[in-house]
């Protein structure tokens, strides 16, 4: 058991030590892209947290990275803040809106679950596209790269925006590592394992998934703000149901309920999409074929078979 | 407008000329000329990259079609004559799916992995505002092609120019004093609910408002909306004229709907095309549309007096008289915006040829050089019009046709001037660090 | 427009959209019903039968109402058959595992979409009504104490739209005969009920997945042919009807089949009402937030009784 835990402190720890050190190998192009993917892993790790750990599919996601998005975006562009500050707004409010969907979303379970978040995101959608005097609904707008300066470091500079990327990326994946090895994770995992179970046992089951929400949307808005910081837009497409299926798909590729899952599945599916669309502008149908052969022969995702396979250990 | 700046343009003086001379040749005698000897002028043959953001998938597919048939063709042609200093032009399409997040990575992959001189062509104003700033922050020119205010309205970056189409404020605010002398004054405008639409909604009810009309109601779709009815029992009784502008797959829909709606009895319409565009006009249930005007870019059908430059266009293109491909009757295209990608083409081959563009180092030097232009007369370069750029708001102005549809086909009634479309600079790009 | 006939136009809109929607959500209510998997290419299988019913009124020409009589019946078939493949090389395989069933019918999707946009093009194209005259509706006022009929400006329907709503409530009255009259309605009911009994029982189940996953998709194609003569075939028109569908199986009941029409009738006029009241937008934000706070506050839907 040990063994195993040292293990998993050496592949997670390494994973970071690699994400590090490839910013100072890699080409400009790709070096982009893994800031890019890094704080969408984070996203998909704040998804994986509610899916993966406490059984809770939700299909409004977006609602929250938008929060994030947007309330960073708007106290810039509205209220004027300054970056720090703003990302602080973004993350509150992802907070905020976590609790008041989850404390409504919660009554429901299963499918109408995943329902009812989907109907909070579209309204929340539709409500970036009805204030678009402020929005500039689905157009967006910008960040001047003036304004994208976080203690005094230029956030369009790319060794700055890789080293925020990676940042956010640590403190997100460090956060997951430890909560799901803690009492708190535990308890998750046995709520999704067994929900009467855990409430015979004593716990408070609804605070928990309450607490799981919240948790959840504050990483996804964190996720949200930093993207729109990171590279100057903020735009309602972000706001769209394609942004909640997107953590869900990548959570389920990498695999849920592993700490590694959301990042791999994140990259594997970014990169599927970008060298694909190389080769043919079928990309979608590639993208779409690897998505069914995937559930018909790796279907706990790839960390997931890894696990079943090879790495018992992975938390 | 920019005082004309001098450009240095040291050593490349020879490929300029001999670029010129290949010209002079004409399109023809150079087509037959080897590829190796078109381009011998040149100190060097490698190609210039335009990097062409193209909605080939999503929701922009339909308009990403013809951009694409487009600019290949205004590509060849300028290969047939020479290149651009002499270098042919390759053209480097990637799909954004018509995502602003795509975009930005499309963008990415121009400036720092296929090594592109130049990003270009992109639609959707998400798409362009997502873009932008990635492109400003890479330093890659940055042509759109898109119709919207944000690049006049300052929102955008020194590196972002549109100096091959005109923008929706120009456009709208030119329409106000034809609808209020012609059609009526008292106005209802219908169009979708976000920020295209609201261009729409702002710049059209104060032009018209400074005609002596009034907007009686403004009635915004949501733009995930597929029927339309419900919402045509909000237009006033005593409306005058409907205005009608509508984008996306559902805009046969709407305006069949609409015509539905008023059965025998209908006010005058005045519409954007973008309310059709790619639709045929004689598709069942358009009937009622006859004697209604529309704005459009450039005449879909070729008019009477047709320059040879529109003929010119199409046939380059493959675009037949009434606005389709030759090669498909049914296949309609988005004439009334395609154009600007030919005409942002032949811009970016004469900035490149003043700035004496050899490679990426002169990348701000183009922008400069384009920054410097300002008319841009009527010609095989510019088939939809003269048109005069401003430097400042890297937004170029030009003349708006609006056509009646008689017997099934657009009919060219109105051209406004190009100072119809001029309103007071929002920005002043060229303060702005390159 | 006055009141009263803005609100009675409002409603017949409205019921043009809960017919299609009705039979839409049915064919998803029928596989999460019978197979307990979400569907997420519902949406596509809708969309196919819209740009196939383009293809064979294209290709046969002719009068427009042979080729469309042809593609009502010929389109459903092929894409119930599409589906039922999908099934039986996919999905069996999967053995419909609800997570698994979700990332594989997103792979679907894509696959769908991306074939149809090599082939079809992302044109939306039109296919003629068979017949379709506006018919202007009448209201009444009340002149010097007498009620007298008059003819409201912009109050009219098709005659089109009105065979789309008699069509719909004619299909779904087939279905429910066929669900609770037939020895295959048994068959289905028998295997939802209890899918390890129906197998000890003899049922082919296995069958009877794959027939029933072919008989939503055919419903939710037939829905199609009946809407793209109104709407154009479009090779992305498959998400709102998936995602209303969603909605309207939920708050039906989760596979009650009157629980689902119901509720497509309350989604659909409710969305033409509150239309009347509001602002377009706003009008649409309400309605979603109204129909979430439904489901949170009776999570098993308005009309089921099974716990979600």
């Amino acid at each position: 058991m040990m063994g195993g835990m040292q293990k998993s402190l050496l592949l997670h720890g390494g994973v970071l030590v690699v994400l590090f050190a490839l910013q100072f190998v890699l080409p400009a192009y790709h070096h982009g892209n893994l800031a890019r993917i890094m704080v969408l892993a984070s996203y998909a790790m704040g998804y994986n947290l509610l899916f993966g750990y406490t059984g809770l599919l939700s299909l409004g996601h977006a609602l929250f990275f938008a929060a994030g998005l947007y309330g960073m975006g708007l106290a810039m562009s509205q209220f004027g803040l300054s970056a720090g500050i703003a990302l602080m707004v973004g993350i509150l409010l992802g907070a905020l809106v976590g609790a008041v969907i989850g404390a409504l979303a919660l009554r429901t379970e299963g499918v109408a679950f995943m329902i009812v978040t989907l109907m909070f995101a579209q309204a929340g959608y539709l409500t970036v596209l009805y204030f678009g005097a402020y929005t500039r609904g689905d157009e967006g707008f910008v960040i001047a790269q003036a304004d994208r300066v976080l203690l005094s470091l230029d956030l369009s500079d790319p060794t700055v925006r890789y080293f925020a990327a990676f940042s956010v990326f640590c403190a997100v994946f460090i956060m997951c590592y430890l909560a799901v090895q803690s009492r708190f994770g535990k308890v998750l995992i046995a709520i999704r394992e067994n929900e009467d179970r855990a409430r015979m046992l004593g716990y408070d089951v609804a605070r928990y998934k309450l607490a799981a929400v919240v948790l959840s949307a504050s990483l996804s808005a964190l996720a949200g703000a930093s993207y729109g910081l990171l590279f100057g837009y903020v735009g309602a497409s972000f706001a769209s149901v394609q942004y909640s299926i997107f953590p869900l798909l990548w959570v389920l590729l990498g695999g849920a309920g592993t700490v590694l899952g959301p990042l791999i599945g994140t990259l594997f599916m970014f990169y599927l999409i970008d060298l694909s669309s190389g080769i043919t502008t079928a990309y979608m149908l590639i993208a779409g074929v690897v998505l069914v052969f995937l559930t018909l022969f790796a279907p706990q995702g790839l960390m997931g078979e890894l696990r079943r396979r090879v790495w018992r250990w992975l938390p | 407008m920019t005082k004309s700046k001098t450009v240095p343009v040291t050593g490349a003086q020879p490929t300029r000329r001999d670029a010129l001379k290949t010209l002079a040749l004409g399109g023809g005698a150079a087509a037959a000329m080897p590829l190796w000897a078109r381009y011998a002028g040149a100190k060097t043959s490698e190609p210039i990259k335009v990097g062409f953001q193209v909605h080939r998938t999503g929701i922009g597919a339909a308009y990403g079609r013809w951009y694409d048939r487009t600019t290949t063709a205004a590509a060849a042609l300028i290969n047939e004559q020479g290149g651009i200093n002499g270098r042919p032009l390759e053209i480097v399409a990637e799909d954004d799916g018509t995502d602003p997040k795509r975009g930005a990575e499309v963008v990415e992959k121009f400036a720092t992995q296929h090594n592109c001189d130049i990003g270009f062509g992109t639609l959707f104003s998400h798409v362009v505002i997502g873009s932008a700033p990635r492109a400003g922050e890479l330093k890659l020119p940055y042509f759109v092609v898109s119709e919207g205010h944000h690049v006049a309205s300052g929102m955008l970056n020194r590196y972002t120019l549109q100096p091959g189409i005109t923008d929706v404020k120009s456009q709208v605010q030119a329409m106000a004093p034809f609808v209020a002398e012609n059609l009526g004054k008292k106005v209802t405008m219908i169009f979708p609910d976000f920020a295209f639409g609201h261009d729409h909604r702002d710049y059209f009810t104060a032009a018209i408002e400074a005609q002596g009309g009034e907007v009686l109601e403004h009635i915004a779709i949501p733009p995930t909306e597929t029927s339309f009815t419900k919402y045509f029992p909000k237009i006033p009784r005593d409306t005058e004229v409907i205005y009608h502008v509508m984008v996306g797959p559902a805009v046969l829909t709407f305006v069949k709907e609409l015509g539905e709606f008023f059965g025998p009895q209908r006010p005058e319409m005045f519409g954007f095309i973008d309310s059709l565009e790619a639709v045929d006009i004689g598709s069942p249930g358009l009937e009622f549309l006859d004697g209604t005007y529309f704005w459009e870019g450039n005449p879909r059908y070729a008019q009477e007096d047709q320059s040879e430059y529109d003929a010119f266009f199409r046939e380059r293109v493959g675009v037949d008289a009434n606005g389709a491909s030759v090669s498909d009757p049914k296949d309609v295209s988005t004439y009334a915006h395609m154009f600007g990608c030919w005409e942002t083409l032949h811009v970016v081959k004469a900035g490149m040829e003043s700035a004496g563009y050899r490679g990426p180092q002169d990348r701000a030097a183009l922008v400069e050089a384009v920054e410097a232009m300002t008319d841009m007369p009527h010609s095989n370069a510019h088939p939809q019009g003269a048109k005069i750029f401003n430097g400042k708001t890297h937004q170029v102005f030009g003349h708006q046709y609006i056509t009646k549809v008689v017997d099934g086909k657009l009919l060219l009634v109105h051209t406004t001037s190009i100072e119809d479309t001029f309103y007071p600079d929002e920005v002043d790009y060229t303060t702005q660090a390159l | 427009m006055d009141f009263g006939p803005y609100l009675m136009l409002a409603t017949l809109e409205g019921a043009v959209t809960a017919a299609v929607l009705a039979l839409t959500a049915s064919g998803l209510a029928l596989v999460f019903g019978v197979m307990r998997v979400v569907n997420v290419a519902h949406g596509e299988f809708f969309m196919l039968g819209a740009v196939l019913a383009w293809w064979v009124t294209h290709i046969l020409g002719g009068s427009a109402a042979f080729g469309f009589v042809v593609a009502l019946i010929v389109v459903p078939v092929l894409v119930g058959l599409l589906a039922a493949i999908t099934d039986m090389t996919i999905l069996k395989r999967i053995d419909y595992d609800p997570e698994r069933t979700i990332v594989a019918t997103i792979g679907i999707l894509y696959i769908l979409q991306q074939v149809t946009l090599m082939t079809y093009g992302p044109d939306a194209r039109p296919v003629v009504p068979p017949f379709n005259t506006r018919i202007a509706l009448p209201w009444f006022e009340f002149v010097d104490g007498k009620i007298s009929l008059y003819w409201p400006w912009g109050l009219s329907i098709t005659s089109y739209k009105l065979a789309v709503i008699g069509a719909a409530v004619l299909v779904l009255i087939g279905l429910w005969l066929l669900m609770t009259r037939s020895k295959l309605g048994l068959l289905m009911r028998a295997t939802e009920q209890d899918r390890d009994m129906a197998l000890a029982f003899g049922i082919p189940v296995e069958r009877v997945y794959a027939l029933v996953f072919g008989l939503g998709a055919g419903i939710a194609a037939l829905a199609a042919v009946l809407i793209v003569p109104i709407q154009q075939a479009h090779y992305l028109m498959g998400h709102d009807p998936l995602l209303l569908s969603f909605i309207v199986v939920i708050i039906g009941g989760l596979g009650s089949l009157p629980g689902t029409v119901l509720a497509a009738l309350l989604i659909g006029l409710s969305d033409g009402i509150i239309s009347v009241f509001f602002s377009p937008t706003l009008a649409k934000i309400l309605a979603t937030l109204l129909v979430a706070l439904v489901l949170v506050f009776r999570p098993q839907g308005l009309f089921g009784a099974r716990k979600a």
